[in-house]
């Protein structure tokens, strides 16, 4: 994992500085409210319904033990003694105050860790697959090129007042697409030449909120070391020609619409051919020496399927079921990659406490090189965990709340903080998540249902990633009453789609049979291991829209 | 007459007068002095303003830098209006004026120039700040200098982080 050096601590000290000065001067009057606005946005703060909330920076998900104990320390002696684990891999804190933030920050920066560009009109925190470096089907290790990007988007001078915000996604799995690159300002996709030379497939204009779009390529092939040149020009044709008249249509998306995908590709190219051999491309060198960072932890030499695993899931059913659901292959033998899911019905989706923040150091420390990361979808994940040690890890996060075996189904649901916390939902999302997974307790039932999204947002920020769920839910408001809309068809995988409407909206105490029909349809029309979205795909929207309005 | 800061700090009493674009059917009048027309107006009327001492010119946020690609010899002034702080067209302009068409006169930011901008814009190239009145120029220095180092290559910066890093 990346490891500041003293570059890093400097600029990040300065930073932190930096921000004490303006929240001064804020405090003193001497900043309008508008002025501070963007400077405490970009570093993390933003106020939303009940209190301040500070999102803090997880580059591309990645924590070492000792931050996740400092996360733990900061909510507990500045917060509520929680914290929440977003969809863009970052941590939110609900309850911090305005003036502690500089010495939160401090704190954080300590740890090489910061809230910069975490909101606000700027390049924000730069997010890939959570089993980067570990799994087998990968093409290269994706974080080194994330750190660059890291490290070229923090404090751009030219570009800290974009029209809107700005996303960059990174994939380098051949088959999978856990980063949801196409529904990002920017989606990097690594892919080799003929000549095997890296490279990236880069998608522009993706992205959901209020218009859902799935970005279109603009190139096929940009060798590697033409990626920051590269990126720097698609942000100047942004800067200087994404509108600026309506908030609503300043994402990039939409200039990529206006001049067509065609017509804002030439445009790049163009402003591209004046800086593609300044001195900001990158050099094999530089590519290393980042790289030198993401080594292999010292691995042991091991077999998969050790006699200890095999024996502990023939004694153990419920062992054998997580390990099915929530583990995944290695590309090391005798390693597996295992998620810790905080999906247990009761607890909000991606809320953490402090004490099990300080769990997750723990297990991460005993079991996986001291290291974790966070998943979009609110997950946690220990990437290199010995196969004959998963009977013990699963015993030590059982009683954590952190085994429930429901990865990618139906219950392990993305869900943002919709009206309980946030001041533009239109109603409330959390309650509705609780629901659905009341409803769908059974197991047994659920493991046989498969892989299902089940997204929920608040409103159409979508930050609950509604429209690229199987099924989406997304909360409206009806003459000052909360409803929920459902989309169905929806992915934010390589066959990535905006899901389409299913009709009229429901009230909240109807959502959970609404759902159980839908399944229904489901488990009725498919074949033989067919998943949720191959039949929706294949039989369409009617039958669910029959049942569902019969 | 205001003050205006300049990259290295020095706080000087400005003689640059901004003359706005003028209404519709108006016609362009000049007060006395050293005056910052709109650029398109200069380059419609170049013969007319053969004096680079007394007559610059001032680009509008979304004014297209290149219009004066061929003419950055002929200016030692060139001013570029922030409409609104949170508007950053403006530090492209100034990055396309230096490092694509070459000018190397003075560089002006003007309009909404407040404290915390600063840093971006002399990294952009900038080297005079019209800092809004309201704000305490005092300050300014401080606030040019937040950073001692940067990631990215920029007008001030040829060389990036991850090249200085390699010697
Ligand atoms: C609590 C207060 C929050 C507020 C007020 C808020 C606000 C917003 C807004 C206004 C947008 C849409 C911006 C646009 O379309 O340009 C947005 C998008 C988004 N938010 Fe949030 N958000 C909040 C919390 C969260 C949380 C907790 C998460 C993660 C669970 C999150 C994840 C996202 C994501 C992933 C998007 C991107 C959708 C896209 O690509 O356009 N947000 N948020
Ligand atoms: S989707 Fe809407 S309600 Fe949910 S967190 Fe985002 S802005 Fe708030």
């Amino acid at each position: 994992m990346y490891v500041y050096d003293e570059y890093d601590r400097q600029i990040l000290a300065e930073r932190v500085a930096q921000f004490r000065h303006q929240t001064a001067r804020a405090l003193a009057g001497d900043l309008a409210e508008e002025e501070f606005l963007p400077l405490r946005l970009q570093n993390g703060l933003y106020v939303q319904r009940l209190a301040p909330m500070l999102r803090i920076c997880v580059p591309y998900g990645m924590l070492r033990s000792e931050q996740l104990r400092r996360l733990a320390k900061v909510s507990r002696d500045y917060d509520k003694g929680y914290a929440h684990f977003t969809t863009r891999q970052n941590v939110q804190l609900n309850w911090p105050a305005l003036e502690d933030v500089p010495d939160i920050l401090a704190e954080l920066a300590e740890v090489e860790m910061h809230a910069n560009q975490t909101s606000g009109n700027c390049i924000r925190n730069t997010t890939t697959d959570q089993f980067a470096g570990a799994q087998s089907d990968e093409i290269v290790d994706p974080r080194p090129y994330c750190e660059i990007i890291r490290q070229w988007s923090t404090y751009h001078p030219e570009f800290a007042f974009l029209p809107r915000k700005f996303k960059v996604a990174v994939n380098a799995s051949e088959h999978t697409d856990r980063a949801a690159v196409q529904v990002h300002d920017i989606g990097l996709e690594t892919v080799r030449n003929d000549a095997g030379d890296l490279g990236f497939k880069v998608y522009v204009g993706g992205g959901l909120g209020r218009t859902p779009m799935v970005g279109p390529v603009i190139r096929e092939y940009l060798p590697e070391l033409d990626l920051l040149t590269y990126l720097e020009a698609i942000l100047r044709v942004y800067n200087r020609y994404g509108r600026r008249d309506n908030k609503y249509k300043a994402r990039i998306k939409i200039l990529v619409k206006a001049l067509t995908p065609e017509g804002f590709a030439d445009k790049v190219e163009d402003e591209w051919s004046h800086i593609k051999d300044s001195p900001s491309r990158l050099t094999h060198e530089a590519i290393a020496r980042i790289q030198a960072y993401f080594t292999e932890p010292g691995y042991a030499a091991l077999e998969d399927n050790p006699e200890a695993l095999v024996q502990a899931r023939a004694e153990s059913k419920a062992f054998d079921k997580w390990v099915t659901r929530n583990v995944d292959a290695h590309k090391k033998p005798g390693y597996a990659i295992v998620t810790l899911t905080m999906k247990k019905t009761g607890t909000p989706p991606g809320d953490v406490s402090d004490r099990q923040l300080e769990q997750i150091a723990d297990v991460a420390d005993r079991y996986s090189f001291g290291e974790a990361r966070v998943t979009h979808q609110q997950n946690a994940v220990l990437a290199d965990v010995r196969q004959d040690e998963l009977y013990d890890l699963w015993q030590a996060i059982k009683p954590m709340g952190f085994a429930t075996a429901n990865l990618n189904t139906l219950t392990d649901i993305i869900c943002c903080p919709g009206g309980d916390y946030c001041a533009l939902a239109n109603a409330k999302s959390i309650p509705i998540a609780e629901s659905i997974q009341r409803k769908f307790d059974n197991l047994d039932y659920v493991y046989d249902l498969g892989n299902i999204d089940l997204n929920i947002s608040g409103c159409m920020n979508a930050c609950g990633h509604h429209h690229v769920g199987h099924i989406g839910v997304l909360g409206v408001d009806k003459k000052g009453e909360e409803f929920y809309q459902i989309s169905l068809g929806g992915s934010a995988q390589r066959d990535a789609a905006i899901g389409k409407l299913l009709g009229p909206s429901f009230a909240s105490e109807h959502m959970p049979e609404v759902i159980e029909k839908i399944i229904n349809v489901y488990v009725e029309n498919r074949t033989e291991e067919e998943a949720f979205l191959d039949t929706y795909r294949r039989i369409g929207i009617v039958p669910f829209k029959e049942r569902v309005y019969a | 007459m205001p003050d205006i800061i300049t990259s290295d700090g020095q706080i000087k009493a400005d003689d640059w007068t901004v003359v706005p674009r003028p209404e519709e059917g108006e016609v362009l009048t000049l007060p006395e002095g050293r005056v910052l027309i709109p650029a398109d107006m200069w380059l419609a009327n170049r013969a007319q303003y053969p004096n680079k001492e007394t007559v610059g010119v001032w680009l509008e946020s979304h004014d297209e830098p290149g219009m004066l690609a061929d003419a950055v010899d002929e200016l030692s002034i060139i001013a570029v209006n922030f409409p609104k702080f949170t508007d950053g067209r403006g530090y492209s302009s100034a990055r396309l004026l230096r490092e694509r068409f070459g000018y190397e006169g003075e560089l002006r930011a003007i309009g909404d120039v407040l404290l915390d901008q600063l840093q971006f814009m002399k990294r952009c190239g900038f080297d005079s700040y019209a800092l809004r009145a309201d704000k305490d120029i005092e300050l300014a220095a401080h606030c040019l200098n937040f950073f001692s180092q940067a990631y990215q290559a920029a007008t001030d910066t040829e060389e990036p982080l991850f090249r200085r890093r390699a010697l």
